[in-house]
């Protein structure tokens, strides 16, 4: 028999104490300043000068209000501008296919360095616009919730931009299918991305064919499962939603013939760009999860999406997404459950499942103030947006990005990044934070100037006392003396390098 | 990107095979009737090489290991190059590597495969007993797409994805603790998924800018910086973390860079500046057990070249490399096995662009002072069109977890049944290529 060791009474003593504190904590409700740094840290990449104020003047309510209504808010001109100068994110999928697909030459004409050429002509000219147009909306945009959840639903939807064709699509997919649905209808946006070019190639149903089907042949020659796979595992029922095998391969037979007519994009058809091709279609009748689908071409898949999108695993597991995403990295079940209920009551409306989402007493408990460590573009963009740097030059910021591990559009495989403080949080990722907080500090980073142009003399630093203000409620008193002790020239990175700014 | 293709490779284990005794306690799998191959048309008998007999060698007893990894799919058959079969160069009329004694032609090695003539600097090597090959290895999924078959191949589970950590990380979660946030290091600017997971991993960015202190080396800033990370949380403990293995790793290279300057030696090139990096930490620091470092550019579409062009233009400063991580690991050099693995190879004809496309099987190189080396392990499929995986790849009949959990095991005295969790649902089996190491 082993005797109750002293120090373990101490240890449960304490842990009593603290657990009476932790509940004292719990109970003193967010102060006003603080709820408004909240729905700044997670509606929106957090504060830029002057919003904290802002968004405490008009009040919480109204700001999520708006936010939820992003046609309510307008885009400024310069913005706009900016946007409509970038001539490839302004082409269509079917343009951006003619003008930039894969090169193919008669025999013998073209040496390989012209070829070569020709294939990276993509990345040299379209993939710059790309991130510079996600970069500039991420920080600039108003309209900060929708871009929030262009992020969490491209991230749902994950396509790789390194995988050949989808270079040309990835910004053309975020803008036209993720973007405008982002704040809609999950069965819109479902079906959107289903008809897309860019997700169409990455999880290869453009090549899949019914077997035996008149058009299997060549490169088409098989049945390939791997969006139907997908589009149960990870884009509606999750993984433990109750599908099988047979479920996967009767989902991709009633798929298959969903492809991009690829001859006629050739020509720039707009509408080649998606295609149901009923000479690759499997023409039986299909099971998928317990209910006969008849034969009705295209309409099957249509069908199939409409069953899943409906289905309570789909809105079980969106809602833990988002929960984890705007509350905690630990999914409070009941949460879960009455998100997942309002989804299913409104028929997948995400502007009201987000609704019930931010007037929940879990999104407000201190307990989930301040504790959700940032993901690395999370971070990124933050320190960007606080420190009011513009971003006149993408291509730090992305090279940034790859060094932390989180590329944008770059992560391979479909299930996108995590967003937890498990994934993200290492010692070596701290101190390159710490050094880039740093490199914001004086107005010199090569983000804010165009690409090879000198740092200027008319610099301007970022004034500390005025970072302070924009961050004010995060840091604690203690901190703000250690930051005021410290050298003027090393206030800006100690705030933006500060354990708090790491956190959101 | 076929996800959790069904694995092809149980039926691979079964074809006809005769065990050929090699050295001391090793065997090489031969397949049946391979072995009376004769020299008609120019077709060396399969030789496989004898390791020599020698004596296990002692370093500080610290096993260390090393994976270098060739990202973008190196052409295996052009690094260890079947020169005895004719198929071989029916096939790759343009881009094969000559017959030894030809001009450029490959180093022979057993006198049916022969090495690369850019990879001669590793050849004192192979002379010692100290490099060995496993050929026709890699993963027996059937992706051919780099990210996928790398994924695969860090998180050590073929053909699923529901595995996010990598097998390097489980593996360092099973030795012994150390007092160092050190105890793995990659060579450059992110965590590759290999390391990723729960254990702590430092990194060392590449480069001659990698030892060029950034702001947070000034003992005054981080100093600042501790006044704000001077709490219990788990930031503040990974941000001590972080300072300390950085001041280990900055003091260790400026010490030992230093030393080489006063002795007049130049600063090595390219690749080698981060191996000799390398080597030196893992020497003076016996705490750091596992180094990884990632080499692309070998996904040779066109071009390829044969004994001499773009591939042996990207292979010798690799050979220069490896061989000076051996040099500079000094006695340590005893406890270390440097593996090179690479997704997959390419296919077996070369293509209409002078190269060659995605294929299967490829070659697994490994070098330390206690490899059983001077011998090709494995069981050579051959390179007749039924012979090939889907008519156009050398097959694959060794999977890379046989050679990693046999290095983990023998050598990084892993217990038996971790194994299990480091490769979850491998069953080593009569695939465990278990004489590879003294």
């Amino acid at each position: 028999m082993r005797t109750w060791p002293r120090s373990g009474w101490t240890t449960l003593l304490a842990t009593g104490l603290s657990l009476c504190l932790f509940q004292m904590a719990y109970a003193q409700a967010l102060s006003a300043q603080e709820r408004a740094l909240h729905v700044l840290n997670r509606l929106a990449y957090g504060p830029r000068p002057g919003e904290l104020a802002a968004v405490e003047k008009i009040g919480v309510k109204r700001y999520i209000d708006d936010q939820l209504h992003p046609e309510r808010i307008s885009l400024p001109d310069d913005l706009q501008q900016r946007l409509n100068d970038l001539n490839t994110y302004q082409l269509t999928a079917a343009q951006l296919y003619r003008q930039y697909g894969p090169p193919s030459f008669p025999p013998n004409t073209v040496s390989a360095e012209e070829k070569n050429a020709a294939r990276q002509r993509a990345g040299k000219e379209i993939t710059p616009q790309s991130h510079l147009a996600r970069l500039w909306l991420a920080t600039e945009n108003p309209r900060q919730l929708q871009e929030v959840m262009t992020e969490f639903w491209f991230n749902h939807f994950n396509v790789f931009e390194g995988k050949e064709w989808d270079r040309y699509w990835t910004a053309d997919y975020e803008k036209n299918v993720i973007r405008p649905n982002a704040l809609g209808n999950f069965r819109q946006l479902l079906g959107a991305v289903a008809h897309h070019p860019a997700m169409l190639y990455y999880l290869d149903n453009w090549l899949s064919s019914g077997v035996n089907t008149p058009g299997a042949k060549g490169r088409y020659k098989g049945l390939n499962e791997n969006y139907a796979r997908e589009l149960m595992e990870l884009h509606t029922l999750g993984v433990d939603g109750g599908y099988s095998q047979a479920d996967v391969i009767a989902l991709a037979r009633i798929l298959s013939g969903w492809t991009i007519d690829v001859q006629d994009l050739k020509n720039g058809n707009d509408d080649a760009s998606f295609q149901f091709n009923a000479r690759r279609h499997d023409a039986g009748t299909k099971q998928l999860l317990g209910r006969t689908i008849a034969p009705s071409g295209q309409q099957e898949g249509e069908n199939a999406l409409d069953m899943l999108a409906r289905n309570p695993a789909t809105a079980r597991f969106i809602a833990t997404k988002l929960v984890r995403y705007f509350v905690s990295d630990q999914a409070d079940p009941a949460l879960v459950q009455q998100l997942a209920q309002r989804f299913l009551a409104t028929d997948g409306d995400i502007k009201a499942v987000l609704r019930s989402l931010f007037d929940s007493p879990q999104f407000w408990s201190r307990s989930n103030y301040q504790t959700q460590f940032k993901t690395p573009y999370q971070y990124v963009v933050s320190a960007l947006r606080a420190s009011a740097t513009p971003v006149v030059n993408g291509k730090p910021v992305s090279n940034v990005l790859n060094q932390y591990g989180m590329p944008l559009y770059g992560w391979l495989t479909p299930e996108g990044y995590k967003f937890s403080q498990e994934a993200w949080l290492t010692p070596d990722a701290l101190l390159r934070r710490i050094n880039f907080a740093n490199s914001l500090s004086n107005g010199k980073s090569a983000i804010a100037r165009p690409e090879g142009a000198p740092a200027g003399n008319d610099a301007v630093a970022v004034d500390p006392q005025r970072l302070l203000q924009t961050l004010a409620p995060m840091l604690s008193q203690q901190d703000v003396t250690t930051i005021n002790a410290a050298p003027t020239n090393l206030q800006v990175g100690l705030i933006l390098g500060s354990p708090a700014f790491m956190q959101r | 990107m076929q996800r959790r293709d069904f694995i092809r490779y149980a039926g691979l284990a079964g074809a006809a095979s005769i065990l050929i005794p090699i050295g001391l306690s090793g065997c090489a799998v031969v397949p049946a009737g391979k072995q009376s191959a004769t020299a008609a048309n120019g077709t060396a008998p399969l030789a496989y090489g004898i390791a020599k007999p020698r004596p296990h060698t002692n370093g500080d007893g610290t096993p260390r290991m090393v994976v270098v990894f060739l990202r973008g799919a190196v052409d295996g058959l052009n690094v260890v190059v079947p020169h005895g079969d004719q198929a071989y160069y029916q096939a790759r009329p343009g881009i094969a590597v000559a017959r030894p004694g030809m001009p450029n032609g490959a180093i022979d090695l057993t006198g049916y495969f022969g090495l690369h003539p850019a990879l001669r600097p590793l050849l004192p090597y192979w002379d010692s007993g100290q490099l060995a090959f496993v050929h026709a290895s890699g993963s027996p999924d059937g992706s051919r797409s780099h990210f996928e078959a790398q994924d695969y191949m860090e998180t050590g589970t073929p053909g699923q994805h529901s595995i996010h950590d990598g097998w390097m990380n489980r593996l360092q979660g099973f030795l012994p603790r150390a007092d160092s946030p050190v105890q793995a290091l990659t060579m450059g600017e992110s965590i590759p998924r290999i390391l990723s997971g729960h254990q702590v991993v430092a990194n060392m960015p590449t480069g001659r800018d990698a030892t060029r202190p950034t702001l947070i080396d000034q003992p005054k800033v981080s100093q600042t910086f501790a006044a704000l990370y001077a709490g219990n949380g788990e930031l503040s403990k990974a941000y001590r973390d972080g300072v300390t293995a950085r001041k280990e790793l900055l003091a260790e290279l400026s010490s030992s860079e230093q030393r080489m300057a006063n002795n007049g030696a130049p600063l090595p090139n390219g690749l080698s500046i981060d191996t000799a990096r390398l080597g030196r930490l893992m020497r003076s620091d016996p705490r750091i057990r596992l180094g990884f470092l990632a080499v692309g550019g070998w996904d040779t579409h066109t071009n390829q070249g044969n004994g001499t062009g773009q591939l042996a233009g990207r292979l010798a400063p690799l050979a220069t490399g490896l061989s000076t991580l051996a040099q500079e690991l000094g006695p340590a050099f005893n406890d270390t096995v440097i593996v090179v693995i690479s997704e997959f190879g390419r296919t077996f004809r070369e293509n209409g662009n002078g190269g060659t496309d995605h294929g299967h099987g490829n070659v697994m190189w490994l070098l330390g002072g206690n490899i059983r080396g001077g011998t090709i392990y494995g069981q050579w499929p051959g390179l007749q069109q039924a012979q090939l995986n889907e008519g156009r790849d050398l097959a694959i009949t060794t999977d890379f977890r046989a050679v990693m959990s046999t290095l983990a095991e023998k050598h990084m005295r892993i217990h038996d049944n971790a194994l299990q969790q480091i490769f979850p649902q491998y069953t080593a089996g009569l695939q465990h290529v278990s004489s590879i190491l003294i």
